[in-house]
């Protein structure tokens, strides 16, 4: 019997469960190997290189080198794995989420800043405001 | 014999750590968070507690997918802040309590939690950004803390009901341990946010405000609440919530609320704490 997923109609929203984890697994770690500077550093040099070390789709490396974060999403990236990215870009969580709702990180802030995103309207696929 | 005499929730966001590390607590942008936090700061230089038992998550620091413990708990001598990428925070190592939390493992495993026992460990920004916001930046943190990881990351994670009866077990077991010993309970994470995807930015005052509302009296309610409704109402890391309910589980029956504090934003997130005084 399939898993229940009660949470595929909720519109915008990857939740990390066990298939996306199995999805990912590759993703994810090497997204951990950046905690370390060594391995930060081998990667901003050859990013294509660093990659190929890593048993990851060619979607996902894709993805990666793209800086595709909802791509990444799709293809079973973690968004906490994931951070692991964007830090060593030097890129802030807010940075990455602006990106991921296609707003400017200007945008993105005052919209923050102002209450942040309504629920009303973001519930459901297809729910009215 | 070992008391548990409060509770504190609190979230436990990343830039709220960077604002105290770098001294930017003043601006405009911060002020209104961390004057919240004054109360507290004050109230517990008076309560001094012994140990903190500090709820919180992992965030893909000490567990990769390697290994995925529903529930672990710090039992280390200490606990090296960790880096998360662009370095540790400067922050004093965490000196741990072993004696207690080897007594509340067993303990708490005997009245069937399966916690995993781990002996080795570096703790993020989940239990060290709570640690600042009630101690500042000492030297040396005054007070032991026990690291009682929950995850919250990769689904299943364990549901509010759960969390809650786990803190009920936590209660009995430090109740049971010999030493004399002040112990708080903290439950961090929260309040709604979403990290992730085109949703990212989602905040639910209402939702939230009603969660606080009920903590104190009604918390066989929030036990009640179903992983999707946190998903649904409160953004798809609002989930961390569960983790306050480990906190109001330990406290007992009756409590009194001291303090709470409710600010948007920090980050991406809503900011919720309140402080909770156990009377039983």
């Amino acid at each position: 019997m399939a898993l229940d997923k009660p949470y595929a109609d909720v519109p915008g929203t990857t939740i990390f469960d066990s298939e996306m984890a199995r999805k990912g697994y590759h993703l994810n770690q090497f997204c951990m190997s950046l905690m370390k500077q060594e391995n930060r550093d081998r990667f901003h040099a050859d990013e294509r290189g660093y990659l190929s070390e890593w048993p990851m789709s060619e979607d996902q490396k894709q993805a990666v080198l793209g800086r595709d974060y909802n791509g990444m999403l799709a293809l079973g990236g973690n968004i906490y794995f994931l951070a692991k990215i964007f830090s060593s870009d030097g890129k802030s969580f807010q940075y990455a989420a602006s990106l991921m709702t296609g707003m400017s990180e200007d945008d993105y802030k005052a919209m923050m800043v102002s209450g942040g995103r309504t629920p009303d309207g973001n519930r459901y696929i297809g729910e009215k405001k | 014999m070992a008391r548990i005499t409060a509770g504190i929730g609190a979230s436990h966001v990343p830039l709220i750590g960077r604002a105290i590390d770098t001294g930017d607590t003043k601006s405009d942008y911060w002020k209104p968070l961390f004057d919240g936090f004054e109360y507290t700061r004050k109230w517990i230089a008076d309560e001094k507690p012994d140990v903190i038992f500090l709820v919180y998550n992992d965030h893909a620091t000490a567990f990769s997918l390697d290994m995925v413990p529903t529930f672990a708990i710090g039992c280390a001598e200490e606990f090296q802040p960790a880096d998360e990428g662009f370095g540790p925070r400067p922050v004093p190592t965490v000196e741990g309590a072993p004696d207690l939390a080897w007594h509340v493992a067993q303990s708490v495993i005997q009245q069937d939690f399966d916690l995993t026992i781990v002996n080795k460990m570096d703790v993020d920004h989940g239990l060290t950004v709570p640690l600042s916001l009630m101690y500042g930046q000492p030297e040396k943190w005054p007070v032991k803390v026990i690291p009682f990881a929950v995850n919250v990351v990769v689904y299943p994670v364990p549901n509010g009901r759960r969390c809650y009866n786990l803190g009920k077990a936590i209660r009995n077991a430090v109740q049971s341990f010999d030493e004399d010993l002040n112990v708080q309970v903290w439950g961090t994470g929260g309040m709604s946010h979403q990290l992730q995807g085109p949703r990212a930015g989602l905040i639910n005052q209402e939702w939230d405000k009603r969660f606080l509302d009920r903590l104190a009296d009604k918390p066989e309610e929030l036990a009640n609440i179903p992983h999707i409704e946190y998903i649904r109402e409160t953004g798809s890391e609002g989930i961390e919530m569960v983790m306050w309910l480990i906190m109001r589980g330990a406290l007992g029956n009756n409590v009194k609320e001291l303090h709470r504090h409710y600010h948007v934003p920090a980050s991406n997130t809503a900011v919720g704490h309140i402080v909770l005084k156990s009377q039983s």
